[in-house]
C-alpha cells in the first residue's frame, strides 16, 4: 500500500459538496431548469449526492443521470484493455436544460471532452457547466471547471485518490506519490 | 476480466464461461446505446472492416453492418457474384488484395467449414466467423445466449432443446459449445438422417422422438430445415417432417412453465414451426435479432483491442 497524504476527510468532503450545490443554485438563480449528469463511476455517485442537495435546497426534484464515456475516448485504439463499460442512464431529455456535468477529478480534460461529445448525442442542452471535486491541473485541452471543490497542485507522477462511501465505504480525497494501476 | 484475449472469433468451442460472460456483459452496454436518440458511438472510428459474404444472408450481414456503422467503423461489403471471383480469382488472392487496401477486420461467411481459420493463416487482420459450412456461427450462438440470459437472468441449470436439422447446422454447434460452457443442459432432436453420428460426444442428449425431447425443457431452439444443403434422401417428405418434428401449439404443453421459443431465422413457416407458435408471446425470435446487433458490436469492440498485438 502506497503512503497517502490526506487532503479531505468525510466532513470536509461533505462541506465541499454543500458549497458547490449552493454555488450552482446561486449562479443559476435556483434549480428550475437544472439536470445533473455524473461521469462513471465516482462522478456518478457525487452527482446523485449533488442532485439531492440541490433538491433539498430548492424544494424541487432535480433529475440525475449517469454516463460512461468509454465509447467516446480518444485513446481506445491504443489501449489494449477492454473493461466492461458501466451504465449510461439519462432518463430525461436534456434539450434546453442546464446540465451540471460532474466528475471526481479534473486532470487532462480528455474525459470531459469525451463526456461533452457523448452528452451532445443525447440532445441540445441550453448550457453545460462542469463541477469537479478536485482540480489537479495538467490540462491538455482548453477545458475548465465552473465549480471546483478543491484545487490541488500536483506533479504528473502523483495520483489523486477519491473515495466515496457508495463504492469505497468511505468519503475521502488523498494524494499518493507513485501511480497505482488505473482504476 | 479486463481484456478479451483473442484476436479472432472463429467459434465458441474452447471459450470459457468467464470469456462468454464478458462478451455478454459488454453487449448489455451496447444494447443501451441502441436505445439512445443517436444510436451511434465513435468507438471504432478509423477502423476498416470488410464483410466477405460468400453465402446469402439477410440478418447476419445487415446485423454486422449495422453494428459496424453504429461503432463508426468504415465498412466495405463484398459479394462474390459481382466480383472477380467470377473471373476465377482464388479466395486467398481475393483476401490478400483486400488486405493490401489497408483493412483491419474481416467478417466472413462461407459454405466451407474452416475458411475463417484459413484466412487467419494468410492475413494480418482480425477474422470474425459469420458462419462457415456446418462448423460454427459464433455470433449467433452468443446472441442466443444473450437472449436466454436476458429472459431468465442466467443460463446455468436451464434445459435447452435444439430441434431439427442438426447435421447441417453451424448454429447448433455454436449453441451447444456456448450452452455447455455456461452450464445449461442441452438436448438435440431430429430425424436420424439429420443427426450426425457420435453427437453424444459433445455432451448432449440425443433424441429422435420430439415429445420425449421437449418434456421438461425451458428453451426450444428451432432450426431451419436447410433445404439448400440437402442432397436427396434425407427426408421422405416435408409434410412428414413437419408432422414429426414441427413445433406446434399442442406440443408446447410438454415444456416447463415460462418456456421460450427461439429460431435463428429465416423461418420456413409451417415446416419446422407453425406460424401460431412463431408469433406467440413466448417466441423471442425478434428479440434475438435486436440482440444480435448489440452482441456483434461487443465482439467488434472487444476484438479491436487486439490491434496493437497484431503489429508486435
Amino acid at each position: 500500500m502506497q503512503k497517502e497524504t490526506p487532503v479531505l476527510d468525510e466532513r470536509q468532503l461533505g462541506r465541499v459538496l454543500a458549497r458547490i450545490s449552493h454555488e450552482i443554485s446561486e449562479r443559476n438563480a435556483g434549480a428550475k431548469n437544472l439536470v445533473v449528469v455524473g461521469i462513471q463511476t465516482r462522478g456518478a455517485h457525487l452527482a446523485r449526492r449533488m442532485a439531492k442537495l440541490l433538491s433539498e435546497l430548492e424544494g424541487l426534484k432535480v433529475p440525475v443521470g449517469e454516463m460512461d464515456i468509454t465509447f467516446y475516448r480518444d485513446d481506445i485504439e491504443t489501449r489494449p484493455d477492454r473493461p466492461v463499460v458501466k451504465k449510461t442512464h439519462i432518463p430525461f431529455s436534456i434539450d434546453e436544460k442546464i446540465v451540471i456535468l460532474v466528475d471526481d477529478v479534473l486532470f487532462t480534460g480528455r474525459t470531459v471532452r469525451a463526456a461533452l461529445d457523448e452528452l451532445i448525442d443525447f440532445g441540445r442542452p441550453r448550457a453545460v457547466q462542469l463541477a469537479v471535486l478536485v482540480d489537479r491541473g495538467h490540462r491538455e485541452l482548453p477545458i475548465r471547471a465552473d465549480y471546483v471543490g478543491k484545487n490541488i497542485p500536483t506533479s504528473q507522477s502523483q495520483e489523486v485518490i477519491v473515495r466515496v462511501k457508495e463504492a469505497d465505504r468511505q468519503d475521502s480525497v488523498s494524494l499518493t506519490d507513485k501511480k497505482r494501476a488505473r482504476r | 476480466m479486463k481484456k478479451f484475449p483473442y484476436k479472432h472469433l472463429l467459434g465458441l468451442e474452447g471459450l470459457t464461461r468467464e470469456e462468454i460472460e464478458f462478451v455478454l456483459d459488454t453487449a448489455v452496454t451496447f444494447k443501451e446505446v441502441l436505445e439512445r436518440p443517436i444510436k451511434k458511438v465513435p468507438t471504432l472510428r478509423g477502423l476498416t472492416i470488410v464483410n466477405l459474404f460468400y453465402e446469402a444472408s439477410t440478418r447476419t450481414r445487415i446485423s454486422f453492418e449495422l453494428a459496424q456503422k453504429r461503432l463508426s467503423a468504415d465498412t466495405v461489403n463484398f459479394t462474390p457474384s459481382s466480383s472477380s471471383v467470377k473471373k476465377g480469382e482464388t479466395l486467398r488472392d481475393t483476401v490478400r488484395n483486400l488486405e493490401a487496401m489497408k483493412i483491419d477486420m474481416v467478417v466472413v461467411r462461407h459454405a466451407s467449414s474452416g475458411v475463417p481459420y484459413f484466412l487467419t493463416q494468410c492475413l494480418e487482420s482480425s477474422i470474425i466467423n459469420a458462419g462457415d459450412g456446418a462448423h460454427e456461427h459464433p455470433t449467433q450462438g452468443l446472441l442466443d445466449l444473450y437472449t436466454i440470459r436476458e429472459k431468465y437472468g442466467k443460463v446455468e441449470g436451464l434445459r435447452v432443446v435444439i430441434v431439427g436439422d442438426i447435421k447441417h447446422s453451424r448454429v447448433a454447434r455454436s449453441n451447444i459449445w456456448g450452452l455447455k460452457a455456461m452450464g445449461a443442459s442441452v438436448a438435440v432432436c431430429g430425424p436420424s438422417t439429420l443427426l450426425p453420428v457420435e453427437m453424444e460426444k459433445m455432451g448432449v442428449e440425443v433424441y429422435t422422438d420430439l415429445n420425449k425431447a421437449l418434456w421438461g425443457a425451458d428453451v426450444v431452439n428451432v432450426l431451419r430445415l436447410q433445404l439448400e444443403r440437402m442432397e436427396r434422401g434425407f427426408l421422405p417428405t416435408l409434410r412428414e417432417y413437419s408432422r414429426l418434428f414441427g413445433i406446434t401449439k399442442e406440443r408446447l404443453a410438454l415444456l416447463n412453465k415460462n418456456y421460450t421459443i427461439m429460431h435463428p431465422g429465416p423461418i420456413n413457416r409451417g415446416v419446422e414451426i407453425t406460424p401460431e407458435v412463431a408469433d406467440s408471446p413466448e417466441s423471442v425470435i425478434l428479440a434475438q435479432v435486436t440482440n444480435g446487433v448489440a452482441v456483434r458490436m461487443a465482439v467488434l469492440y472487444l476484438l479491436s483491442g487486439q490491434q496493437e498485438e497484431a503489429v508486435a
